[in-house]
């Protein structure tokens, strides 16, 4: 009985503590969203105005309409896009050479692979803008993908996947006559395809929420991704407060997308690339 | 399977000598890519952090020089200070909340599943989008928090609020992964050691401190680790809500590294403080590391 009680009390108080937290995340995406909706005057009304009346998008198609933010969008799609795909296919081959293929010195360069995973990126920031500055690559598209198309946890995760399929599949594939690159392409992609879309979708949100690389490598607005770009609006577009929440609103949408509907692949993405789930 | 076995058998087994075509081809892209834009920056950071160069152009060796300057540097120190407090701020309530929002949002149900997406959203934004919505909502005139609190307090501008204000907006914005972790944690624990514990009269408090807390403890020393790295390497919320002010006191490392670079464009110098950035982490790491390992035994 006595246990019975407080174990409901329990109950109560967990969704009680659940439903202010979920209040208390929710609550500023929800103002966001509320003040794009306003008519900027009152957005900065004082009293608070609390709700939109009426309510309008026209600070969406204001700011969808000028300056820079298409273009953003465009820098956006375009880079992380390529930048998903390559790095998944740069991972898949080497972690099949790792896994399929023996070669001396194989396990010595599988860590070399993976010894990149320490350092951290943030601590080659300057070469690397020397870097692309030689090459002539500031502001280009070129040089914000380039550094971002290698990640040693989707070598690992790939290698790790492909050393469960049974060695048979590939040595009758060779015997048929098959290069290496079919057998990989035809039988160990294909059964993949879960694994793939997980890291496909956590490279893709990484590579869309890249700020750090972006920022250094591109100082015209042109250039600049959604989320370089973002920083500049103040200026862009002058101090208004709802517009700038509506293109806070729009430079969270995509992503915000994407994970809703591929909810379970993204968390499943997102453990595999922390090493928790193969 | 068996039948393509025994079809092959009868060829004459070639020997495993490698066959390096396949090999350099399937390697080699990943490996370029690696060397050139992973591998090379690294050594570069080194043989720069030796040197008196510019951003753009290469000066010449000084040797130490840096170094002996960085350990001299007040601003050096402060700025690893301001990085400590800000992971002290953060690494153990994004570990605690983390856990606490698995626990609070383990059991299926729909409702449960919603608070998991609301929780795990701020996450997966970009951090631009993060900051401009808090320095909206946090905004000292304007904004809704003051509003309703009636108060005038410029968060991002007061040197005693700056830090916790980001460490706040870096809770709201990241914990999400860290739940997601611990759901994953929780999931391992089996069902049935729960049950047994009932049987046994366990109950509230007494069921999470003998069973989930040491089962989840593989988890939680993962996510301190993992969340001790991340913390040290804060950059963008700093320097988005704040630029490093008021008056350099959220100033941390990797700011006072970009500043040095990119404003001073101090290459040489700067490169002195990523080397000194990535020896503290190593160095925080394999003490976290010994720390954890010891506790576990």
């Amino acid at each position: 009985m006595i246990a019975a009680r407080q174990s409901v009390w329990m109950v109560v108080l967990g969704v009680i503590t659940l439903g202010l937290l979920v209040a208390l995340w929710a609550a500023p995406l929800l103002w966001a969203l509320i003040t794009s909706l306003k008519p900027e005057l009152q957005a900065a009304a004082q009293p608070i105005v609390w709700l939109p009346s009426p309510a309008t998008f026209d600070n969406f198609t204001s700011v969808l309409t000028t300056g820079n933010l298409p273009r953003w969008y465009a820098n956006s799609v375009t880079s992380s896009i390529i930048i998903t795909v390559v790095t998944l296919i740069l991972s898949a081959m080497a972690a099949y050479a790792f896994s399929q293929l023996t070669f001396p010195g194989r396990n010595l360069l599988f860590w070399f692979a993976l010894a990149g995973f320490m350092l951290p990126f943030e601590a080659l920031l300057v070469p690397l803008y020397k870097l692309m500055n030689n090459l002539g690559a500031i502001n280009t598209l070129a040089g914000i993908i380039l550094p971002q198309l290698i990640s040693p946890i989707a070598v690992f995760v790939f290698r790790q996947f492909f050393d469960q399929i049974p060695k048979e599949f590939r040595e009758a594939a060779v015997v048929d006559g098959a290069t290496e690159l079919r057998i990989m392409w035809s039988i160990f992609v294909p059964l993949s395809a879960n694994i793939i879309w997980a890291l496909g979708i956590v490279t893709f949100i990484g590579a869309w929420n890249n700020f750090l690389w972006p920022f250094i490598v591109t100082n015209s607005p042109e250039q600049m991704t959604l989320p370089v770009g973002l920083t500049q609006v103040q200026s862009a577009y002058g101090l208004k407060y709802a517009q700038t929440m509506a293109v806070a609103i729009l430079g969270g949408l995509p992503v915000i997308l994407a994970y809703l509907a591929f909810q379970r692949r993204v968390t499943e993405g997102f453990l595999s690339a922390s090493g928790l789930k193969g | 399977m068996t039948a393509i076995k025994s079809s092959a058998t009868p060829k004459p087994r070639k020997a495993t000598a490698p066959v390096w075509g396949p090999v350099i081809f399937l390697l080699l892209p990943f490996l370029a890519v690696y060397v050139a834009f992973f591998i090379w920056p690294a050594i570069q950071t080194i043989v720069l952090s030796l040197t008196n160069s510019g951003l753009t152009e290469t000066g010449a060796f000084v040797g130490l020089t840096n170094f002996k300057t960085l350990m001299a540097d007040a601003s050096f120190w402060d700025s690893l200070r301001h990085t400590a407090y800000f992971s002290l701020l953060t690494v153990i309530p994004l570990t605690a909340v983390g856990m606490m929002l698995a626990m609070l949002t383990k059991a299926g149900g729909r409702l449960r599943q919603f608070a998991q997406a609301v929780f795990f959203i701020p996450y997966v934004l970009p951090v631009s989008v993060a900051t401009l919505i808090w320095q909206w909502v946090l905004n000292p005139s304007l904004g809704v928090v003051n509003a309703v609190t009636g108060s005038e307090t410029a968060w991002f501008s007061d040197p005693a609020l700056a830090m916790p204000a980001v460490a706040a907006v870096t809770i709201w914005w990241t914990v999400g992964f860290n739940m997601l972790l611990f759901l994953a944690g929780l999931q391992n624990i089996p069902q049935d050691v729960y049950e047994a514990a009932s049987l046994d009269g366990a109950q509230g408090f007494q069921v999470f401190r003998y069973i989930t807390w040491p089962s989840l403890w593989p988890t939680t020393t993962l996510v301190l680790t993992l969340q001790l790295v991340a913390s040290f390497k804060i950059f963008s919320q700093v320097y988005l809500l704040t630029g490093g002010g008021p008056f350099d006191s959220t100033r941390v490392v990797l700011v006072y590294m970009y500043n040095t670079a990119f404003t001073d464009t101090n290459a040489g110098y700067a490169s002195a403080i990523a080397v000194a950035f990535f020896i503290a982490i190593l160095l925080l790491t394999l003490v976290q590391n010994f720390l954890l390992s010891r506790t576990r035994s």
